[in-house]
């Protein structure tokens, strides 16, 4: 059995409920034990800009919560799994730093990080752990036509120290292996490392829509059905502001998005309500045709 | 900046706050080779942002021009020119080493005040309301629950609050 604690972070629980309950059912499918832990809250991401230490100090806050329960992290949203995996590397790193972390948590809200728990993103999980065999086997649904373009986005990968090297930043392959393990077809094209740009939506709007303005027209023309995701944030740009692109640029894009587990969760033959897909702004005929087909029978 | 560099307004010390905030300690590898600014998708899509020369600029010591700026709130944070700077400057940090060393001077961009409002209120950024918990009970997701207290107890402890005065109740 694969355990861990499930790190919901501040979007996913409240604006993407479809990767949640894709993850959470998918997980189960699979072997791999999700435990809740209530306390958990911001990851600390928000504040690094503002002030390092606070912001260390948020990380550090939910790294002991998971340590005091004996659970490595395992999380949804890509920018908090890379801000606890980066606070984490650098609070076993430097012994020092942690002690010094510690003494401030201690004062302020009595807690302590001992450095001994590891930090993972749910697709890493299902990549490294389950494992690309297990999940071939477990396929039951014929996927195969549908053209999917995966998006890494940043955080899932980067800075590649502090997620192991797992990745190769410049050339990703996990999830194009993910999406190809459920039977359908991973399709390449421009700019397919390129951010979504939500690290900058609050700072100037106009500016970070002009970054998966990009990404669609790119994925579009490379023919894909869907544009494919780990991360909460990455959703909100590419698919709960898909209009308002459109109307900025006249363009008509139409380009489904769907989280990685909702993928799996259909190859799986979960049903389309079991993964959230109502909760998918962006229709398509031909996604609705894939998410209604059978499995096979034997 | 549209105008001649004044010698006389360059501030020395800028470079050296920045290196002294953890994650600005590397500023004084750069060579200025420009990997960054052509690894940067900001760049791309607006001359706006140019990292190679807002290291430059904290080079040169131009502290009003870069502590004031909206500039340096543009960087999205995604590593590209952290991976491929071939000094390992670590820019992605720099960068917030340089917001940090505003912030502290007094230059905070409004939007991370609503944030920090949010996360003294709720703990998280997000409000979590009867409504939020109807919606993952229909799903069979379990309800949440806001735990702002620590949280509260973290930001009261580093002076944060002082530096940023949030808005109450996360508006701003």
């Amino acid at each position: 059995m694969i355990e861990y604690a499930l790190y919901l972070g501040c979007t996913a629980p409240v604006r993407t409920l479809n990767y949640e309950l894709a993850a959470r059912k998918t997980a189960g499918r699979l072997g791999i034990d999700l435990v809740d832990i209530e306390e958990f809250g911001c990851c600390g991401f928000p504040l690094k800009s503002v002030h390092h230490e606070t912001a260390l100090l948020m990380s550090a806050r939910n790294l002991a919560l998971a340590e005091e329960r004996g659970r490595d992290i395992c999380a949804l949203c890509s920018s908090c799994t890379g801000t606890l995996a980066e606070a984490n590397r650098i609070l076993q790193a430097d012994e020092a730093l942690r002690q010094k972390i510690n003494q401030k948590l201690e004062a302020s809200i009595g807690r302590r990080y001992e450095g001994t728990i590891k930090v993972r993103h749910f697709a890493r999980v299902l990549y490294e752990e389950v494992g690309l065999e297990r999940i071939r086997q477990a396929v039951s649904v014929d996927l195969s036509g549908l053209r999917l373009a995966a998006h890494y986005g940043c955080h899932y990968l980067k800075p590649a120290e502090a997620h192991d090297h797992f990745e190769d930043p410049e050339n990703p392959h996990s999830l194009d292996a993910l999406i190809a393990a459920t039977g359908a077809q991973s399709v390449l094209y421009e700019g397919r490392e390129q951010c979504c740009g939500g690290g900058i939506l609050g700072a100037d709007e106009e500016t970070a829509l002009a970054l998966p303005r990009l990404k669609l027209e790119r994925a579009v023309k490379a023919g894909a059905d869907a544009l494919v995701v780990v991360c909460p944030f990455c959703d909100i740009m590419y698919e709960f502001q898909q209009r308002r692109i459109e109307k900025m640029h006249q363009a008509r894009y139409g380009l489904p998005v769907l989280f990685y587990p909702q993928l799996l969760g259909l190859a799986l033959g979960l049903s389309g309500d079991e993964v959230g897909l109502s909760l998918n702004r962006v229709k398509s005929k031909k996604l609705i045709e894939f998410a209604a087909r059978e499995p096979a029978s034997n | 900046m549209d105008r001649a560099i004044d010698a006389t307004e360059m501030d020395v010390t800028l470079a050296g706050r920045v290196a002294a905030e953890p994650g600005g300690e590397r500023i004084w590898r750069c060579f200025a080779c420009g990997t960054c600014t052509a690894s940067c998708p900001v760049t791309e899509v607006t001359e706006r942002y140019n990292p190679r020369r807002i290291i430059h600029m904290v080079l040169l010591g131009l502290a009003t021009e870069v502590l004031t700026s909206d500039f340096i709130w543009l960087c999205s944070t995604c590593y590209a020119c952290y991976e491929r700077c071939p000094q390992d400057v670590r820019i992605t940090e720099l960068m917030h080493a340089i917001k940090n060393v505003a912030v502290r001077e007094g230059h905070v961009h409004p939007s991370f005040r609503a944030q920090v409002g949010l996360i003294r209120a709720h703990g998280r950024l997000y409000d979590i309301t009867g409504f939020e918990n109807e919606r993952r009970a229909e799903l069979g997701l379990p309800a949440l629950a806001e735990q702002p207290e620590e949280y509260q107890q973290i930001l009261a402890s580093t002076g944060i609050e002082a530096l940023v005065q949030p808005a109450e109740g996360g508006a701003d």
